[in-house]
């Protein structure tokens, strides 16, 4: 392979990836296909990995490689987004036609989902024309089994002219076949294109395609190019400025050419726009003439469940109430779930605190050590996994159903009028779904979102969803302080709803925030969105389970651990240097008071929120232990963390404003880097800073004077 | 009985055919890839609680789409 003077290093990094082969004669292959057929969870099947799976259109955002060995022969598999064209829209749409054009891959597989296979197929024709070598996978046969489609795949292989497998990825099976075809494609020659353009579309190309082959070579088809700078797609001729590293259109015979074929186009009435249509129109005719005697379906939609199911969940007297149900019944369980084993945590991991500090003093470690590592570190780490893994434990896996079920998307229907009317994009919905898990994940998965500004406001607002570290902290005061710490169904019922409550609240602030950066620095008006319902599916509730617990929370909890131990030692060594005639841990909190104060809160509660940028699951254990290191205390649970609150000037305006501080405060830091790094902007990240701050800040002294106002 | 109307006048439950498409720019490259070209069965399934957007069903797929993008994909009614 040499041509002109390509440096081909250079695209594979296109897309946000940099692809790492293990030895030089691995094969790198992309998964690629429309959204949610099953890419990802081929991709983890054969890897090892465990790329974001779930119900929904939109989860893989980036390209990610894993290694698949077999044979002796390496693969560098690359899962990535889905996208339904080549023709991409968005951000995560472009970061796959990228790969698959520009990152040189030796194969492509395309997925295809069995039960909507003509509209698959018009990618899977888009991908045969760029002229590499492919092979298709279609997924979801028990799917199409279940709903009495029956597939030819043979005559799809033959109509095609490149290697068809049919699997069923979710149940592991027809994986090992898929493989053994790839590698033997690998072997043969590229495929030819099987699409027909219209004559005067055909003899353009023939004319166009001499003249470029000297700058594309062996790396991208001359003819495939040609068509494109036919039908004009801006986005794709710039990532292909970039991978020859000039501008086609300005060499002079290809500048000269099109030119001559633009003005014959124009004597013979022809506009741009036709050929255009005629250009996208041909995938799609010659998907439906492939299609038909390939697939079998019954004559009435097999669809009637889906449709019957969504009535309940998107029909106007329903759909709004089993979505606040939904959400009450979830944080209910959560944090009635969540009592009974953080008291038991708290009990063990304290009595081990206990223990650990007497084990120290009988072999003689110095008193300073114990108190430092044993009565700081571990007492803010077992602080953190008290509080912070019962919920989580209990919240991910009911969230993980949802998702998998495919009630996401739902809600992203339900709600886009809404955004439509603050200016914004009903996926936003979905990167908020994503923001109660993680909010930098919330961040990158804007990426779905078409609009470069939409996306923006998706991003900033990103932060009015409390993420999982935060709503622990919602959970902790609301049943420490609101509803009184007794055990008792009617008690967590009555939490969960100040919760929701809360989190409707953040929801409202989402759309009311949105609305004015649509009027101020985001002005635009709503464009256009299409939005799949993908049909429901049963979940597999036992690796929902495993995966939601030990891939999510164990990770999650991993990294408030390693947040909070620092923490704690800085605490330690702040309340045990003297300044003055007090400690500088005094002093610090006076010096925050005033400040505090004027929110409803304390100087404690802002250091708290301070500490807890690297992560907010430390928030809470932070502001407990200012306080019993301030009063001398060294450990306490349950009840005695009221009256700690109590005795430190906690009083019910005091719990709320923390509530709405919690809510609407500075993005974790995790939160902050990603959205630099996905805006590119270091404008952008700090009114991605400052508009949570500031609304926190307006809301909760709006709070105080109204209350003092009413008191 | 034949008539001319754009997708957004369907009802859920009726059934049309495309005859035409007058969306601009970037979208309309994405409704045709989705399958809205001219020709095709489209059936309105669901309209959404608050009104906007209606889903849709074209290519054995659920297409959600706002009111002011269902008015640019031209139909004629087969079934309402
Ligand atoms: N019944 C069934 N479900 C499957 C199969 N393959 C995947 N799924 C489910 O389909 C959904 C989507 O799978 P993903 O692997 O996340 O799809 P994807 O193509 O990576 O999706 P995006 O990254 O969003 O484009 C998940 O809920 C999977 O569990 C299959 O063969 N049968
Ligand atoms: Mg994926």
């Amino acid at each position: 392979m040499n041509s002109s003077n390509l440096d081909i290093n250079h695209f594979n990094i296109l897309g946000g990836l940099s692809v790492q082969k293990q030895s030089d004669s691995d094969y790198v292959i992309a998964l690629a296909g429309n959204p949610n057929v099953g890419k990802s969870t081929i991709f983890n099947a054969l890897t090892g990995m465990k790329q974001h799976t779930g119900n929904w259109p939109g989860k893989t955002v980036e390209n990610v490689q894993g290694y698949y060995k077999l044979n002796e022969q390496g693969y560098v598999l690359v899962d990535i987004p889905g996208s339904y064209s080549l023709m991409a829209r968005s951000a995560e749409e472009e970061a796959a036609r990228d790969f698959i054009c520009f990152g040189n891959p030796d194969a492509v597989i395309v997925v295809c989902d069995a039960t909507s296979l003509q509209r698959n197929l018009n990618l899977v024709l888009q991908i045969i024309e760029t002229g590499k070598r492919t092979v298709v996978c279609v997924n979801l046969l028990d799917e199409a089994n279940q709903r009495k489609i029956e597939l030819n795949l043979e005559l799809l292989e033959k109509r095609l002219g490149v290697p068809v497998v049919g699997t069923t990825a979710r149940s592991n099976q027809g994986l090992g076949q898929l493989m053994n075809t790839l590698a033997d494609s690998l072997t043969e020659s590229a495929p030819e294109s099987i699409i027909e353009y219209p004559e005067y579309v055909q003899q353009s190309i023939a004319k166009l395609a001499p003249l470029i082959k000297p700058y594309t070579g062996n790396h991208l088809s001359a003819e495939w190019v040609a068509a494109r700078l036919l039908d004009g797609d801006q986005s794709f001729y710039q990532s292909l400025t970039d991978f020859l590293g000039l501008d086609l259109k300005e060499q002079t015979a290809v500048k000269n050419t099109l030119k001559e074929i633009k003005n014959n186009f124009r004597k013979s009435g022809i506009t741009q726009l036709e050929v255009e249509d005629a250009m996208a129109e041909v995938f799609v005719l010659k998907s439906i003439e492939i299609f038909q005697g390939v697939v079998k379906e019954p004559a009435i939609p097999s669809d009637k469940r889906d449709r019957k199911l969504d009535k309940l969940f998107t029909s106007k007297t329903t759909g709004f109430p089993i979505m606040f149900l939904l959400l009450l019944l979830v944080f209910w369980i959560t944090i009635s779930g969540a009592n009974v084993p953080s008291a038991i945590l708290a009990k063990a991991l304290f009595g081990l605190e206990d223990w650990l500090a007497n084990a120290a003093i009988t072999i003689g470690v110095p008193t300073i050590l114990i108190d430092m590592l044993i009565h700081g570190v571990f007492n803010v780490v077992a602080w953190v996994v008290s509080v912070m893994l019962p919920p989580m434990a209990i919240f991910f896996p009911m969230f993980t159903l949802l998702e998998d079920f495919g009630y996401l998307p739902r809600v992203a229907f339900n709600l886009d009028r809404i955004f439509k009317s603050c200016d914004a994009c009903g996926k936003q919905a979905l990167t908020m779904c994503m923001g109660f898990g993680c909010n930098a994940v919330g961040v990158t998965g804007s990426k779905i979102i078409d609009s470069p500004r939409e996306r923006l406001i998706a991003i900033i607002t990103n932060n009015f969803v409390p993420c999982n570290g935060r709503f622990p902290i919602l959970i902790s005061i609301i049943s420490i302080f609101l509803v009184g710490s007794a055990v008792g169904s009617l008690n967590t019922f009555f939490g969960a709803l100040i919760l929701v409550t809360t989190i409707l609240f953040g929801v409202g602030m989402t759309f009311l925030i949105s609305k004015i950066l649509s009027m101020t620095v985001l002005k635009g008006v709503p464009s256009s969105f299409t939005l799949e319902l993908p049909p429901y599916r049963k979940p597999q509730v036992g690796k929902v389970i495993v995966r939601s617990i030990i891939d999510r929370t164990l990770k999650v909890l991993g990294r408030a651990i390693i947040a909070a131990a620092p923490a704690g030692l800085i605490i330690w060594i702040l309340n045990n240097l003297q300044m003055g005639n007090t400690t500088l841990l005094n002093s610090i909190t006076n010096l925050f008071d005033p400040f505090g104060k004027a929110l409803g809160m304390d100087g404690a509660i802002i250091i708290g929120f301070i500490l807890g940028m690297p992560a907010n699951e430390i928030v809470m254990p932070i502001i407990i232990m200012i306080y019993s290191a301030q009063s001398g205390l060294i450990e306490l649970e349950g009840a005695a963390l009221g009256q700690l609150l109590i005795q430190n000037g906690w009083t019910w305006v005091t719990a709320i404003s923390t509530l709405l501080f919690t809510l609407m405060h500075w993005p974790c830091a995790t939160t902050l880097l990603t959205i630099r790094k996905e805006t590119q902007s270091s404008k952008w990240t700090v009114i991605s800073f400052l508009v949570p701050t500031l609304a926190g800040i307006i809301i909760t002294f709006l709070f105080n004077s109204a209350v003092s106002l009413f008191l | 009985m034949i008539e001319n109307k754009s997708l957004s006048e369907l009802v859920p439950g009726s059934k049309a055919i495309i005859t035409g498409l007058c969306a601009e720019g970037g979208i309309r490259r994405r409704l045709q890839d989705l399958g809205f070209v001219e020709g095709s069965q489209v059936d309105c399934v669901n309209v959404s609680p608050l009104g906007d957007p209606t889903a849709y069903r074209i290519s054995n797929t659920i297409i959600a789409l706002r009111h002011e993008d269902a008015d640019t994909i031209k139909v004629r009614v087969i079934q309402s």
